[in-house]
């Protein structure tokens, strides 16, 4: 059975006259990691920091495990927060920030730091407790701030671009490592951040945010697959737009024609570049053919205007120049308008 | 657990309403002692609706757990506090001050005290709950302890900063038969001793006016040369002196007022030491030159040039050095660099250390008052219209208008020039390049200038450690004696105990207690409200920040009459009591603690106390928790620089002195009216060494933090004297 852990209705954010959240209708389920993804300025931490009761919405509610929370001030819900900068308390040791949270909710000072411990165990900090903060590493200390929020089991944990201050190297590792505390706790959590990537790796699900609103809500697969608007399609991976018009659930385009649903009239449909295959000699010209490493690009001039195609490493390479023809099965292209 | 301990804070606040109209004494010395209850079954009917509210909202928040989102709770609430105020106000002492309320109460006309413990504790309650009604409304974010500090600070700014000031500028308008009278102020305002220029034209004395802005530009022009002299030697060359200089910059917050007055006329009074030599070598008669402008100007300069001198200081060295290496390496010579480059960065801040000065020097009132003679100024003026034979609260009113409006627009003004907040931060300096040294006729200038400053400082002090200690420093009779110390501070020690005679016992004890309840308060109140503009967002926030300024702005002689406008009458008639002495100094150097607390809060990661709010703590939990361990330089400064303007600041608390809570700084003020300078020097010094030793203290209790951050000092400029 799946329960709701978070619900949002029509929650709209203003600041003065700006509206940071236009209308925001989501819930999320239980023990799953649901990612916020977008543009700068689209509204991502607003929304976490509305679910943790850091913000109030200016309309509409918040539901957090079935409670509507949205008069109730951050001290009183029940949540846990990683913040981009870890904000640990810098003048008390590793152990005190863990067990505070549980002292302030009225544990005995013992029996809180037995549970810090535990936690800081379970994250592989066992030894450190006495030391402060700033005697951390990085990583070290991001670890510590993710067990300070789940210390006191939340009802759901909130990570606000936990990797952007992490070494580029080992974002890797440490965005496995959080997925993997996720799971292994069973913890219900929203996760924000601008990279694309990041998002499709840790994620059940992923919310496109833009401009306030939500562009769309799935799976990293579903996302990636089927877009359901042209700035999806741009914003997570690349994509080839393609405009034309269906007529009788044709769609054509210069040098195209493609059997497509939905309505008759404009539409553009999105092809990943990956998914397009190349062979030698045709109308087409590859205009530029960057080598990187994994893969081919190349940019190829076609009627429909250029279009980016990516191909395995190994096979045969084309050189810029090149006459070619490309070639689209219709179940690669998606409909996104 | 949490649903309890919400409705739990409701009835904490009802409970103290409760009490407040049911148990304690609801007036101000009354006989009988009686509560609002007992008052107003009594006959002062007007009293019940406010039981009949506390009552209502006690049964509300009793039934109810959601009292707070209640409609009937926020009317309760609204109509109490509207209530009180409206009656408190309404029906002075001698019976209604609006005419409606004798109406409709017949009783009302026999009037009523002020207001009492229960009054106040009424009040409180109702403050309290209506943050709770606006919490449980979104306002704060929810936040219930920042609701009620908000609407807490609001309350007292308004009650103790701007009715005050709304009720002076009232008195300047209204005649003594209470109606309205703009001829009188009219008469007042234009009257020819406070714009005559006749000084200028030769035909007699200027006016007040004229001769307060004469005095602050010439004071604050030289302060603001000497400052400059100053900051160029130690920020430019390689003066061996720095420490020395950083050192004498700090003597005028420390030196109680008076003293350098007292010091100048030891030294150049007609029968002064140096004037009695300078009379013998050139035969020349003694006279009495140094009264009036000469001596007020030298003094102030002498006080005012280290305020100046950290407002530039910082300036030269927030100058980035490679601007100046770079006009070098582009072959200019060391004076066209000084010319082109270091000047124009310093312009601005040579304009905000001339008004700061002038501001200081338009509310100073020590040194006028010992030095001036006949030379008038208005803060002077003002003092002796409210303290003379002649009590003139309009004359004083109106004055206090005039001074008022200079110091605002001087403040005004400053703002506008410097952006927001005014304080420099002086942190250690960037070592990035080298400095340019000063071209070296400049340089010759400053040392021209700041030598004789320096002797004149070591001078006035060598004066003040030793003339408390001998016989009559005056008469140059040097013989060492405790006796003026005695005279101070005798005591005995009998089966009785320890018994002190000494006639400045009293203000000394009364000074201690005020100080030391003040230090701690006017800290808590500065940094909450640093806390609430650094990191709540509510509306109307630009309003209070520039309210708490303008409080800075105020001079103390306004605030010192505007106190006794206000608060002799009830509902709130406090003069006379040791509250208000440290109600003034709390709303005095609120802006200090403010200050400093804004600057430091800036440096701290709002995150950290986000996050302890995710994990549960409540607004004053998250200060403690959080927020005050990292700011401890600035709660020490805060404190250190309260205690220490409570000990030594004389212009607010002159007019609100009374004989049985005496300041010391209003005794030694006697002292010097009566000629007693030894005993008055003596006094000084003991003040001085209590507030050394006190500020240890304080360091030892707060500490400075060691976190490994850059210590930060904060250069405070203080309010307006
Ligand atoms: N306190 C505030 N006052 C006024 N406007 C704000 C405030 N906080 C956020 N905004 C505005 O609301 C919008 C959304 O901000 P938000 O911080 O949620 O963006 P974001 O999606 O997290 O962006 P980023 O990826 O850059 O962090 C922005 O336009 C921002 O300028
Ligand atoms: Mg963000």
């Amino acid at each position: 059975m799946t329960q709701t852990a978070i619900e949002f209705r029509s929650v709209v954010k203003r600041y003065g006259t700006a509206t940071a959240v236009a209308g925001i209708d989501l819930s999320i389920v239980k023990g799953e990691l649901v990612t916020f993804l977008g543009p700068s300025g689209c509204g991502k931490t607003t929304s976490l920091r509305l679910i943790a009761g850091l913000e109030l919405p200016s309309a509409g509610q918040v539901f957090i495990a079935g409670r509507d929370v949205s008069r109730d001030p951050a001290s009183a819900r029940n949540v846990g927060m990683v913040f981009q900068s870890y904000a640990l308390f810098p003048h008390v040791s590793v152990l005190e920030n863990v067990a505070y949270g549980p002292v302030i909710r009225g544990t005995p000072k013992a029996e809180a730091q037995a549970r810090a411990r535990e936690i800081l165990e379970q994250v592989g900090l066992a030894g450190l407790e006495a030391r402060l903060p700033a005697e951390l590493s990085g990583g070290q200390q991001q670890r510590v701030a993710v067990a300070r929020a789940i210390v006191q089991q939340p009802d759901v944990i909130l990570f606000d671009e936990p990797l952007s201050n992490v070494d580029a190297k080992l974002r890797r590792k440490v965005r496995e490592e959080i997925r993997s505390l996720q799971r292994r706790f069973g913890l219900t959590a929203v996760y924000v951040t601008h990279d694309q990537e990041e998002a499709l790796a840790v994620s059940d699900r992923i919310v496109v945010m833009e401009k306030g609103r939500i562009a769309q809500v799935g799976t990293p697969s579903e996302l990636y697959e089927h877009p359901a608007s042209p700035f999806i399609a741009d914003f997570i991976g690349d994509a080839n737009l393609i405009q034309g018009r269906v007529v009788q659930g044709q769609f054509t385009a210069p040098g195209m024609a493609f059997p497509v649903s939905g309505p008759d009239g404009p539409a553009t449909l999105s092809i990943r570049p990956e998914r397009i295959t190349l062979s030698p000699g045709g109308p087409d010209r590859v205009l530029t053919a960057t080598y990187l490493g994994s893969r081919m690009e190349y940019s190829v001039a076609t009627e429909r205007g250029e279009m980016l195609v990516s191909r395995p490493i190994f096979e045969p390479r084309l050189t810029a120049g090149q006459e070619v023809s490309l070639h689209i099965t219709p179940a690669d292209a998606s409909r996104v308008a | 657990m949490k649903a309890l301990w919400e409705g739990r804070i409701g009835l904490i606040w009802s409970g103290l309403l409760l009490a407040a109209v049911l148990a304690l004494p609801w007036y101000k010395g009354g006989a009988t002692l009686a509560s609002a209850l007992a008052e107003g079954v009594a006959g002062r009917v007007w009293l019940l609706p406010l039981v009949g509210a506390a009552l209502a909202l006690a049964l509300l928040a009793l039934l109810s757990r959601d009292w707070r989102i209640h409609p009937a709770g926020a009317a309760l609430v609204g109509a109490g506090l509207g209530w009180l105020l409206l009656q408190g106000f309404g029906i002075g002492l001698r019976g209604p001050a609006l005419p409606g309320l004798g109406l409709l109460f017949p009783t009302a006309l026999e009037g009523q005290p002020g207001f009492g413990w229960g009054a106040w504790l009424a009040g409180i309650a109702l403050i309290g709950a209506l943050a709770e009604v606006l919490a449980a409304r979104g306002f704060c974010r929810g936040e219930r302890f920042a609701a009620f500090a908000i609407i807490g600070i609001v309350s007292a700014l308004s009650l103790f900063v701007f009715f005050p000031i709304v009720k002076l500028m009232s008195a300047a308008f209204v005649g003594p038969d209470g109606t309205l009278a703009l001829t009188p102020f009219l008469t007042r305002i234009t009257a020819s001793d406070l714009w005559s220029l006749g000084c200028l034209t030769g035909s007699g004395r200027c006016g007040v006016v004229i001769n307060s802005l004469v005095l602050g530009i010439l004071s604050a022009a030289l302060a603001t040369a000497l400052g400059l002299a100053l900051a160029l030697l130690v920020a430019r060359t390689d003066f061996r002196m720095k420490r020395l200089l950083r050192a004498i910059s700090i003597l005028p917050i420390i030196t109680p007022p008076f003293v350098v007055g007292v010091a100048i006329l030891v030294l150049f009074g007609r029968t002064g030491l140096v004037t009695v030599e300078v009379a013998e070598w050139f035969g020349v008669r003694p006279t009495r030159w140094i009264y009036g402008l000469p001596g007020i100007l030298l003094a102030q300069v002498l006080a005012f040039a280290p305020v100046t001198f950290l407002v530039l200081l910082a300036a030269l060295e927030a100058i980035n050095p490679t601007l100046e290496e770079a006009s070098t390496t582009l072959g200019a010579k060391p004076v066209t660099t000084f010319r082109t480059v270091t000047w124009p960065l310093l312009r601005p801040a040579l304009a905000a250390a001339f008004l700061l000065a002038f501001i200081e020097s338009l509310a100073d009132f020590g040194n006028p008052i010992v030095l001036g003679g006949s030379y008038d100024v208005l803060s002077t003026k003002i003092f002796f219209a409210v303290v003379g034979a002649q009590y003139d609260l309009g004359q004083a009113a109106t004055l206090s208008v005039l001074l008022l409006t200079l110091t605002i627009a001087a403040f005004w003004v400053q703002t506008r020039w410097l952006g927001r907040g005014s304080y420099v931060t002086v942190t250690g300096k960037s070592d990035a390049g080298l400095v340019a040294p000063v071209p070296g006729l400049i340089k010759w200038a400053a040392v021209a200038a700041v030598v004789p400053f320096v002797l004149f400082t070591v001078g006035i002090y060598a004066i003040v450690l030793m003339g408390g200690f001998v016989k009559d420093i005056a008469r140059m009779d040097m013989a060492p004696t405790f006796g003026h110390l005695w005279t101070a501070f005798s005591f005995e020690f009998n089966e009785r105990g320890i018994q002190l005679f000494g006639s400045a016992w009293n203000s000394m004890i009364t000074t201690l207690w005020v100080s030391a309840l003040s230090a701690p308060l006017t800290m808590a109140v500065g940094i909450l409200t640093a806390w609430l503009i650094a990191r709540q967002d509510f509306t109307g926030k630009r309003a209070f920040e520039f309210g708490t300024l303008l409080s800075f702005a105020i001079p103390g002689t306004v605030v010192g009459v505007s106190y006794i406008a206000a608060f002799n009458v009830p509902p709130i008639d406090i003069t006379g009591t040791m509250a208000i002495l440290v109600i003034c100094f709390v709303f005095r150097n609120l802006p200090v603690g403010m200050r400093a607390g804004i600057a430091a809060l800036a440096q701290i990661d709002r995150s950290m106390e986000e996050a302890s709010q995710t994990m549960g703590a409540g607004g004053g939990r998250v200060l403690r928790d959080v927020v005050l361990p990292l700011i401890r330089p600035a709660i020490f400064t805060a404190l250190v620089y309260s205690f220490v303007t409570a000990m030594t600041a004389v212009s607010a608390v002159i007019f609100l002195v009374s004989a049985r809570h005496n300041m010391a700084t209003a005794y030694i003020m006697g002292r010097v009216e009566n000629g007693e300078y030894a005993l008055a020097i003596a006094y000084s010094t003991v003040l001085m060494l209590v507030m050394v030793a006190c500020v240890a203290a304080m360091n030892g209790l707060v500490g400075k933090r060691k976190l490994g951050r850059r210590s930060t000092v904060t250069g405070t400029p203080h309010p307006a004297e």
